[in-house]
């Protein structure tokens, strides 16, 4: 019954979506107010059928209903809560209705928040998120239908797959699409101008959030794939330029630079039509991403349901979807015309700069990921297309982007001195070199990979401070002057700060990570001593536990990893390795790697034992049992500031929000709430 | 997108890292050798995993193919047009630089180039433009600013 409910409220959900697209605007071109008022009411309901769609779907997964095809397929009843939970999208139909349900909570969003955007601005908007909400849940509806039951009803289900029985991965998939539709709503604001044939200010201060909040999204979501892969995948690797990787990386890339010109045209009313043309190319992305992953035309190791019919009705979406705002734009972009006047060197020209690099980059990637299969079509000729590739053809224009980004940083508005800029920076460059330098004399020679990562590390964080120290003040005003006039900056302006210092975490934590990882591989008995980095691995046993038992973790790991893995073991058996990680005489951590047996699935998996701290991580993997009984192959990694990598992520991500809660924001979207504290920044 | 695909990675991969430990080399610097060139070749029945990732059977028989190689004294290069020879250019993650692979080597440097170009034509442009009379405020727009800056002298 719960499930019919919910199915009915689908394709009701369906219906409201095509009235949302068609009548708001018809009305706005005609001046019918009525009309475009029953926008904002069209997303509110689409909102609210496709979380009763959802509620239902989740509810039957929660209650493991195997009359349902996709619980059938994708749980377990022994499975534990929390992946019965989380497996409600952890398969293709399901994750298509989150898809939706993300998309429909976007436009209730403008609906609900945007009482004062333009009346015509917001009809027009939401309308053309309908015309994406129509597109997607008739995609769900006819080709990946959630709701399909079985007609016999099975005893149990098949169990999710073991790799997705885990906490990283459950999170993940909410968030990137929150990242990749957060896009859709830069891209309806795009065509909806586009329609409009007007693009100003207000129209950038209302896309700039979204792309923000976008951004941020994909920004963590990104993260936690990777991180997910790093300790799920049993070799430490944390980035595989595998085509799904980067169709999440490329909308990534264009979000960056959209965020980056959306400042330009809300300050200087310039770069309008490329804005517009990013916001339009970032979402075309997101869903050539859809297609890449949902139709099998790319071999991935990440290569999921092959089903042509699935990737025909896709294809038509995006082509519909690209070529339509494409002509759109095409019509209506010479029109727009660009206001700020500005000197080739000033804000503006760097920010065109970074928008530069950071299309170049996603070009880059773009023929690295589509490349096989254009040669293939061409010539017949079968080409690879892997990381060692992106390491060449991609890296030099991210170390362009963080050698310029300190001096574009400081650049004035409208008209900037390249030699002031360059005089106020030169002691961040000269610290930055000489801590290269060090590292390079600390490391004998060598490879010059971590030196220079590191230097544009330093020059980053170093060329954020000389800016704080400027903007605060503090030579004239002493150290507790600076600090109050730097607390009262506004967000946007930490926001810029605390995200470029997390990028600069991240390239720090990569340089040092790839430079400077050290590995061992051997066959190892109980007693062994296994040495790694500074550190001596003690093999002390290995325990079986059957299926069923109680997750004995007791010692091993730290909290944060035991609340990671999550404690219960009732659908595996494991194998579970015991290392002690010595530190000289002293025990710095019981190490657990296990091998478990997923058995309802047949799928073995791995379960790495990381011991992470700030400055290092140390990796343990068990591999095989050997054929004299009592060796095994151990695998252990010494990886120096690993963690950085993601922490830069987080850093990157808290920048975002710190902006996102700038008051200008604030102030054009919640009407008639009683504000007492924000006006400190005036 | 829909990083739940990730799940097939893994079936078809399997868990673990690749390289066992009876393959490695006994002298460190041709074992370090033969680790930086299976990073670029290909494991052919997999999907987009270089022979160094994967624990494929193929995947195996190459990373020793590449040992014996490298200890009978071919340079790198000789390796790689070995497996050439045998698989096709698919074995290597890396594309040579040929006219076919031209677009995707060069696509970065031109369109750097190009785009920069039009960059410093835009901003030449921008620099000599005469700023047109602001748009007026329309009644809307003008009533919305009233309201925000009589909210903000409250506040």
């Amino acid at each position: 019954m719960i499930v019919e409910l919910g199915h009915f409220a689908l394709t009701l959900a369906l219906a409201v979506a095509l009235f949302q697209a068609a009548v708001p605007l018809y009305g706005a071109g005609r001046g019918w107010v009525d009309w475009m008022r029953a926008a904002a009411p069209a997303a509110l309901v689409q909102f609210l059928l496709v979380g009763i769609a959802f509620a239902a779907l989740t509810h039957a997964f929660v209650t493991s209903d195997f009359s349902l095809r996709i619980v059938y397929e994708n749980s377990h009843s022994l499975k534990p809560a929390l992946y019965k939970f989380t497996g409600t999208w952890g398969n293709h139909e399901g994750s298509m209705l989150l898809w939706v349900l993300i998309l429909a909570l976007f436009g209730g969003l403008v609906a609900a928040f945007g009482r004062r955007l333009p009346l015509g601005l917001k009809a027009r908007t939401l309308s053309v998120q309908a015309m994406i909400a129509v597109a997607f849940l008739a995609f769900t509806i006819f080709t990946s239908n959630p709701f399909e039951r079985l007609p016999q009803i099975p005893l149990n289900g098949r169990d999710l797959n073991p790799l997705l029985q885990d906490i990283g991965l459950a999170i993940h998939p909410p968030f990137l699409y929150l990242g990749y539709v957060g896009l859709s709503m830069a891209f309806s604001f795009a065509v909806a101008a586009l329609i409009e044939g007007r693009v100003d200010a207000t129209w950038a201060r209302w896309v700039r959030p979204w792309t923000l909040a976008a951004w941020v999204a994909l920004t963590f979501g990104i993260a936690l794939g990777s991180y997910w892969a790093y300790y799920e995948l049993g070799w430490g690797g944390w980035w595989f330029w595998d085509p799904v990787e980067n169709a999440s990386f490329m909308p990534w890339l264009l979000a960056t630079a959209l965020l980056h010109s959306a400042i330009v045209v809300e300050k200087r009313s310039s770069l309008k039509v490329w804005t517009i043309l990013l916001a339009i190319l970032a979402f075309s992305l997101s869903l050539i991403g859809t297609f890449l992953v949902r139709s099998g035309v790319i071999t991935s190791v990440h290569a999921f349901a092959n089903d042509p019919d699935r990737g025909v009705f896709i294809l038509g979406i995006l082509g519909v979807a690209i070529i339509g705002s494409l002509t759109l734009f095409a019509i209506r972009a010479p029109a727009m015309r660009s206001e700020g006047v500005f000197q080739p060197v000033s804000r503006e020209a760097a920010l065109v700069f970074n928008n530069l690099v950071l299309a170049v980059a996603c070009a880059v990637v773009f023929v690295g990921t589509l490349g096989p299969l254009f040669r293939e079509f061409i010539d017949g000729e079968k080409i690879s297309v892997g990381a060692p590739f992106y390491e060449l053809a991609f890296t030099p224009f991210m170390v362009i982007l963080l050698l310029a980004l300190p001096v574009g940083a400081m650049l004035a508005w409208k008209r900037a001195s390249l030699g002031a800029v360059l005089a106020r920076l030169w002691w961040a460059g000269a610290a930055a070199l000489a801590i290269g330098g060090a590292v390079w004399a600390l490391q004998e020679g060598g490879a010059l990979l971590a030196p220079v990562g590191i230097a544009l590390a330093a020059w980053l964080i170093l060329g954020a401070l000389t800016e704080l120290w400027e903007r605060g003040g503090f030579a004239r005003t002493g150290f507790g002057g600076g600090l109050r006039r730097l607390a009262g900056l506004p967000r946007a302006d930490w926001g810029k700060w605390i995200a470029h210092a997390g990028l600069a975490l991240s390239a720090m934590g990569i340089a040092a990570l790839t430079a400077w990882e050290t590995e061992d591989i051997r066959l190892a008995k109980p007693g062994d001593r296994i040495p790694i980095g500074p550190y001596v691995l003690e093999f002390a046993g290995v325990e079986s536990l059957p299926l069923g038992a109680p997750f004995a973790i007791g010692q091993c790991g730290n909290e944060g990893e035991r609340a990671f893995k999550g404690t219960e073991a009732r659908n595996f058996r494991t194998e579970m390795g015991r290392f002690r990680l010595m530190d000289g005489d002293t025990q710095v951590a019981l190490m657990c790697p296990e091998k478990r047996d997923y058995p309802v699935q047949r799928m073995p998996t791995t379960e790495a034992a990381i011991d992470s701290t700030l400055a290092r991580d140390v990796y343990v993997v068990l591999g095989d049992r050997q054929t004299d009984g009592e060796s095994w192959a151990v695998r252990s990694y010494h990886k120096p500031l690993a963690a950085w990598i993601w922490l830069g992520c987080l850093v990157m991500g808290a920048g975002g929000l710190m902006s996102l809660s700038d008051r200008r924001f604030r102030v054009g979207t919640v009407a008639g709430r009683p504000r007492g504290k924000a006006v400190a920044a005036e | 997108m829909m990083r739940v695909a990730l799940l097939l990675l893994l079936a078809l991969a399997g868990p673990a890292a690749a390289v066992q430990p009876d393959e490695i080399l006994a002298d460190p610097a041709l074992e370090a050798r033969a680790r930086e060139l299976s990073k670029e070749i290909r494991c052919l029945v997999c999907r987009n995993e270089s022979i160094d990732d994967s624990n494929a059977d193929l995947a195996r028989d190459l990373r020793i193919l590449v040992r014996e190689r490298v200890a009978a004294g071919d340079s790198d290069a000789e390796v790689l047009q070995f497996l050439v020879d045998r698989y096709g250019e698919f074995v290597l993650l890396k594309p040579r630089l040929s006219a076919g692979n031209a677009v995707l080597w060069l696509a970065g440097p031109a369109l750097f180039l190009g785009g920069g170009l039009a960059a410093v034509l835009f901003l030449r442009r921008r620099r000599r433009a005469a700023a047109p009379a602001e748009a007026p405020l329309s009644a809307e727009e003008e009533a919305a600013l009233r309201e925000i800056l009589g909210e903000d002298r409250q506040g």
